[in-house]
């Protein structure tokens, strides 16, 4: 899938630092190409989001009995992006009860990627 | 809590307030009382759940509760009192304030020195002028921010964002995932407001358009928003005609910008800065007032929340020492004048007492874009004291230079500097 992307060039902003460098990246002989990186980390990146594009995601759970009527979680680690709505619907479906503390794990292994929804405040 | 006097009072519990409570009571203050008027301490930083805080204090990336909560947890380890759901009413030059709140009605507390941390607020639509009827569903980018992240509440299912500030672009990914559809983003300016970071990871991630100078020309809708003509514009920002395009939304969301939010700091005679809109400082973010300190986004608006923290610090020692008369005797004021391309400096001026034994970090906006390799610059006279080599300078990203101890002998026959950013 990912793959057809490349047959035509193709432009990736790099966000590894403020800059803001405007990749190119190219498939030629099956090798990744890119151009216009102010550092190599640009190539890192660009390589990271052709092969295996992954995104932090932040959103709420549902919490009875606590301060608010939801609390914040996030990602322990960046989540493969074309599986980030998979990931919200199983979030919406999931309701925990205060008290709460930051890191609690409110879904384990979601969608079986390993990488856990954890809370990210206290509360009671 | 029976005391009605504090070596120390902090009003606000944002990133600021708390960094300046917890350093002052770190550097002997007997006495320190944060005043919250939410019923929790934290400020912005709770509905701000997104990723990207900490990566210059902590070397981690956390979300803003996560930020916000390891500073609340030293709050009670280190026995600073608080006062929440509680308001200021006033307060004098002389460091009386009166309060009002459910739990302790009316009170007047006195403190030997305050920290101002009230933070900023956002635009609205009153302060961009958008013609047209006044229908519900127009709000700040951080009033939906509340209602979605905090409250569980969608403002709308269509919406169309204005201003490319970064609480506008991480709402349109927010909502988004909470099933809206945003279909347009509106910039007055050629250049995004916000970081790039936030431009990819949040419009062109999910196919948002973004149209750079183009803003909002009339709100049609009389209950409720029904749709809002756009237009472009030119480099003076006059409208386009025959550009406009009607689209139909049901919200309109600003992100147009923050104001330091100082009603406190006029009431007790604090001198502000017509461009900041904030306190004028010193480098230890003492006010025009003896003992008012001020620190954080109500001084100026920073980019990052690790340097409000930073500024917190700086503000909440000098407090501390204020209050046990222990603050360095002043020396000779020296003013910092904006020169070529820089828009403003803070501090607006320092004292040399301080640069003798420390280094002190100005901070400052480039007036337009240069995207190309610049100097700032400090100059003394005629003379360049220091300068540091950066790749571009954006308005969206303040600049910091440092003068450091070596550089204070220069002082001797000069009241002032200047700090210019030029292309090298």
């Amino acid at each position: 899938m990912e793959k057809d992307k490349l047959e035509q060039p193709m432009e990736i902003i790099c966000v590894a630092c403020p800059k803001g460098c405007r990749l190119e990246a190219r498939r030629e002989d099956g090798e990744i190409l890119v151009s216009h990186a102010g550092c190599k980390r640009g190539r890192q990146y660009a390589i990271g989001e052709i092969t295996d594009p992954r995104r932090m995601v932040a959103s709420t759970v549902r919490i009875s009995g606590g301060l608010h009527p939801l609390i914040p979680v996030y990602t322990s680690a960046p989540f493969p992006k074309d599986r980030i709505f998979d990931l919200l619907d199983q979030i919406r479906a999931t309701q925990i009860q205060a008290p709460v503390t930051t890191g609690d794990v409110v879904i384990r292994d979601a969608l079986g990627t390993g990488i856990d929804i954890i809370a990210s405040r206290d509360m009671a | 809590m029976k005391t009605n006097h504090f070596d120390i009072v902090v009003i606000g519990s944002g990133p600021g307030g708390l960094a300046a409570a917890i350093t002052a009571k770190k550097n002997g203050a007997r006495s320190v009382l944060i005043i919250e008027r939410d019923v929790e301490l934290g400020g912005i930083l709770l509905q701000c759940i997104h990723n990207g805080f900490g990566v210059e204090i902590f070397k981690e990336d956390l979300p803003g509760p996560t930020y916000a909560q390891r500073f609340i947890n030293q709050i009670g380890e280190l026995g600073i009192e608080t006062m929440l759901d509680t308001m200021v009413l006033n307060l004098t030059a002389e460091r009386c304030l009166t309060l009002t709140s459910k739990t302790h009605g009316y009170r007047q507390i006195s403190a030997k020195a305050v920290v101002l941390a009230m933070g900023c607020r956002e635009r609205t639509r009153a302060q961009v002028r958008l013609p047209g009827t006044r229908p519900a569903g127009v709000y700040t980018a951080g009033t939906a921010q509340r209602w979605v992240n905090v409250e569980g509440y969608m403002p709308g299912k269509k919406i169309v964002i204005l201003g490319s500030g970064d609480i506008g672009m991480i709402m349109a990914r927010r909502l988004t995932f909470e099933g809206a559809k945003v279909e347009r983003v509106l910039e007055i300016m050629p250049y995004l407001s916000g970081l790039t970071r936030n431009y990819v990871q949040c419009l062109q991630d999910f196919d948002i358009p973004l149209k750079l100078q183009h803003t909002v020309k009339r709100i049609f809708g009389n209950d409720r928003i029904e749709a809002v003509e756009t237009v472009a514009v030119d480099d003076t920002w006059q409208p386009i005609p025959g550009s406009e395009e009607t689209i139909a939304c049901d919200t309109l969301l600003l992100s147009v910008g923050l104001i330091p939010e100082n009603e406190l700091s006029l009431q007790a005679g604090v001198r502000l800065h017509p461009t900041t809109a904030g306190p004028v400082v010193d480098a230890d973010f003492h006010t025009s007032v003896p003992g008012i300190f001020a620190a954080g986004n109500v001084v100026h608006v920073y980019d990052l929340v690790d340097w409000v923290t930073e500024a917190g610090y700086a503000a909440g020692k000098a407090a501390a020492l204020y209050a046990a008369d222990k603050l360095r005797p002043k020396e000779k004021m020296i003013t910092t004048q904006p020169g070529e391309n820089v828009r403003y400096i803070v501090p607006q001026h320092f004292d040399t007492s301080q640069l003798t034994s420390e280094k002190i970090p100005f901070q400052m906006r480039v007036s337009r874009p240069i995207e190309k390799p610049v100097w700032v610059e400090a100059r003394i006279a005629d003379e360049r004291l220091t300068r540091r080599g950066l790749p571009y300078a954006r308005p969206g990203e303040m600049i910091t230079l440092d003068l450091k101890p070596e550089h204070f002998e220069k002082f001797n026959k000069n009241n002032s500097i200047t700090i210019r950013i030029i292309e090298r």
